[in-house]
């Protein structure tokens, strides 16, 4: 098999970023391929946002390279943010503006044509048609990271970056937003998301890295990242439902 | 890029416009506070103000609309913090959109919206007996002047409104200038002051401001002093914004 890789949507190498006397990133490699979710796995502090702010053209690097969809964060930074799309830790949308309006902002800042209609489209697809008329004030945390998600989508941005993107949901809303995450990456977007809980990163990332120290520790799919670890020994206990399996059955029978 | 740039900017103006008429207690709250003074001078203080012939109010409205302009500011301030602080400032910084027209968009935003402001100020005021002969080209001169005069304090509320840390250091920038009309000829004549406070007063840009307004009312000639109070105020414009936009480069990196 000789196959060569596609060129990777998201390349970083030697990427370091100090804050004062704070070396936070001290030579980051990673490379994404297109069509692919990333996580990046990191505990709080690793500079998992530092990275994110660096390719989203929000944060200078102090050395190092990294290009986005072939662009020079750098350099073209015009270009790289032509093909990005960025929902930050906490849900960036317009609290005084109706869910659709958000919506049409956006599409409006993006120059694409209809926003009405791309506003409607994308209400229906992440099931806000019913609230897109109300102040995002007046919603819950979970439509918002919803709004927010859809926000990131129009103009069809090739690589998107979810900093964090179900830190303080609740487990249906962070069902709701793997869900369409996976259903972003099955339309060909790449995805580099961070994330501090490992469950997600496991249940929806293609490949890992974990950043530790100011470095991509190890970088793998699922399955490399286990085979690190002497293999599986074989034991047998009762499979009790986690808390998860139980408020999650309880709720939906009654939703 | 910079093609965009108006349309942009149209677009982020509707969006902070909206803010502004639907939390419509900014604009009422930036116009209650100077008909206050207003009603505070010309029938608690007035009468024992001697400020020369004619109405206390025609003598006092001019201050009053500098004083309008400088609490109606620090909205600004106000509701370019919330941008940065709810993340939607860097959602704009991250899209291909012209990028000064994030800032530009609330610095006319402040414009259209203090223009509400002083309009109401000036029906109370008319409401309480002022009066002005002024023909159109004067009114307009008067007009220029507090256009000029907020676009410099709305870029310097643009500074504490992308640094503040908090909410309330975001708004605290403008006590002074609310206050800086007090120790000028806004709602006493300087001769009356103290040796050195009258000199302060005398050259301090408020005094000159109001005096070329009060004369535009009073249909007198304006002399030197529009001279003077535009190059104060077009000064500040210019250090204001040099300043607000060497902040925004440090912030947007």
């Amino acid at each position: 098999m000789t196959t060569k890789p596609p060129p990777a949507a998201i390349h970083v190498e030697g990427l370091q970023k100090s804050f004062q006397a704070l070396h936070v990133l001290r030579g980051v490699d990673l490379d994404v391929p297109p069509g692919s979710i990333v996580a990046l796995l990191g505990s709080n502090g690793a500079g998992k946002t530092t990275v994110i702010r660096i390719l989203s053209t929000l944060l200078a690097a102090d050395g190092g390279t990294a290009t986005v969809a072939g662009y020079d964060v750098a350099t073209q930074p015009a270009d790289v943010r032509r093909s990005i799309s960025l929902t930050g830790q906490f849900a960036a949308v317009d609290e005084v503006l109706t869910g659709r309006e958000n919506l049409v902002l956006v599409a409006r800042l993006r120059h694409v044509g209809s926003p009405g209609t791309v506003a409607d489209d994308l209400l229906r697809r992440f099931s806000l048609t019913e609230a897109g008329g109300r102040r995002v004030s007046t919603w819950s945390g979970g439509m918002r990271r919803r709004l927010d998600l859809a926000m990131s989508l129009i103009g069809d941005p090739p690589v998107v970056f979810l900093d964090e993107p179900t830190t303080g949901l609740d487990p249906q809303a962070r069902v709701e937003v793997w869900a369409a995450v996976q259903q972003l990456a099955s339309a060909g977007t790449t995805v580099l998301l961070t994330t501090q809980h490992l469950e997600e990163a496991e249940h929806l990332a293609d490949r890992i890295a974990i950043l530790h120290e100011g470095r991509i520790l190890v970088d793998g799919t699922l399955a490399e990242l286990k085979a690190l670890l002497p293999p599986a020994q074989v034991e047998y206990v009762e499979k009790q439902p986690t808390l998860e399996d139980v408020f999650l059955a309880l709720t939906q029978e009654h939703a | 890029m910079s093609t965009h740039f108006a349309a942009d900017t149209t677009v982020l103006l509707g969006r902070s416009m909206r803010h502004v008429t639907r939390s419509l207690d900014t604009i009422i709250t930036t116009a209650v506070m100077p008909i206050a003074f207003l009603l505070l001078f010309v029938y608690v203080f007035g009468g024992a103000i001697s400020a020369g012939p004619g109405r206390y109010v025609d003598y006092l409205l001019p201050g009053i609309l500098l004083i309008t302009v400088a609490t109606g500011v620090s909205y600004t301030a106000f509701r370019l913090f919330l941008d940065l602080q709810s993340g939607i400032f860097e959602r704009f910084q991250s899209m291909p959109i012209a990028r000064s027209s994030v800032l530009w968009a609330h610095v006319l935003t402040s414009v259209l919206a203090n223009a509400i402001s002083l309009v109401l100020v000036l029906l109370a005021a008319l409401l309480m007996g002022f009066r002005s002969g002024a023909g159109v080209l004067a009114w307009l001169a008067v007009g220029g002047i507090l256009l000029v005069f907020t676009l410099a304090l709305t870029w310097m509320a643009v500074v504490p409104g992308l640094t503040a840390k908090s909410v309330d250091g975001a708004s605290a920038f403008s006590y002074p200038l609310v206050f800086l009309p007090f120790v000028s000829s806004a709602f006493v004549p300087t001769a009356s002051m103290l040796g050195p406070v009258r000199a302060f007063a005398e050259h301090q840009p408020v005094t000159s401001i109001v005096d070329t307004i009060r004369r535009l009312f009073a249909e007198q000639p304006v002399g030197g002093d529009i001279w003077v109070a535009l190059a104060w105020c077009v000064g500040a414009l210019v250090v204001a914004y040099l300043l607000a936009m060497a902040t925004y480069r440090r912030k947007a990196a």
